[in-house]
């Protein structure tokens, strides 16, 4: 295997599905515990025992405040096995493509209006 | 067609840089990002169907725009104009509707820089969008819309899967021997 061992944790860490829905989640953005818990529908300790996987291969950070402890998905750490910004590179891009053909409309219409053809 | 991709990059922890060119005079281009009408025809990336765009193109004044995805998830932004230059430079802030429990929208709202320059009758637009925090900025990125963290994650598993399959047949291959 080619692959550095660090890049081969994080291929298990997110190889299993609750670890998946734990990444999911705190996508939209930090959370406590008690809320991944509800959001996936498991016990506590299975959470924390994901959590742990998750924070070992670097791809969640934790912090506390006051009594919670809230973790956050730490996205460059997806970055040695997968670029994670060229999926809002390619929502831009589709963006723009999309507004490459209003531009070819607007572009049309001026030249008709202008008498041309 | 491939070539003209948005170039994205990430100058500070808190800033997302996109930059992009247009084959068309800048008039055109700040045309089609401040009309409703238009704004619907390519807002929605072609991850689903804009189904409200609302423009009050004022300093002061607010905008909203709203898609639906194939799969009914229903997404909103919205923000107030700061500063107005017609066809060189919009600068408005923009806030999700729909963060999480516990986080303020304001903690999750971004300035947004657009900067529209012409050059031989090519327009590149600019757009900075500056976050709170690098928690914020990152969230972003990684929620990329509907498909933007699942995709990532869903291609993983793809290659975590491929190289399971063939480290175990790898194995299975050894024993067999």
């Amino acid at each position: 295997m080619a692959r550095a061992a660090t890049t081969a944790d994080a291929f298990n860490a997110v190889a299993e599905p609750r670890r998946r829905e734990i990444l999911d989640a705190l996508g939209a953005g930090e959370l406590p515990v008690n809320d991944l818990v509800h959001a996936l529908g498991v016990t506590q300790p299975q959470v924390s025992k994901h959590l742990r996987v998750l924070r070992d291969v670097g791809l969640v950070d934790v912090r506390d405040q006051g009594r919670q402890r809230l973790y956050r998905l730490n996205g460059p750490a997806l970055k040695p096995i997968h670029d994670w910004v060229s999926n809002y590179e390619r929502l831009w891009s589709d963006r723009f493509e999309a507004l490459d053909a209003v531009l070819e409309d607007l572009k049309r219409k001026e030249q008709g209006a202008g008498g041309d053809e | 067609m491939t070539s003209n991709r948005a170039k994205v990059t990430l100058p500070t922890d808190e800033q997302i840089l996109i930059e992009r060119e247009f084959d068309a005079p800048r008039e055109l281009v700040y045309q089609a990002y401040t009309t409703p009408e238009l704004v619907s025809r390519w807002w929605h990336a072609k991850r689903g169907e804009v189904t409200l765009v609302e423009i009050d193109l004022r300093v002061g004044g607010r905008w909203r725009y709203a898609m639906v995805t194939p799969d009914g998830t229903e997404v909103a932004f919205h923000g107030e104009y700061q500063e107005i230059v017609p066809n060189e430079r919009l600068v408005s802030t923009e806030a999700f509707e729909g963060v999480p429990e516990g986080v303020s929208e304001d903690d999750a709202s971004t300035l947004n820089t657009a900067v529209f320059a012409e050059a031989n009758g090519r327009t590149k637009l600019t757009i900075l969008i500056e976050a709170k925090s690098k928690l914020s900025r990152d969230a972003i990125i990684a929620s990329g819309m509907e498909d933007g963290l699942q995709d990532a994650l869903e291609l993983l598993e793809q290659v975590a899967l491929a190289s399971a399959e063939s480290t175990t047949s790898e194995a299975k291959h050894g024993i067999g021997d």
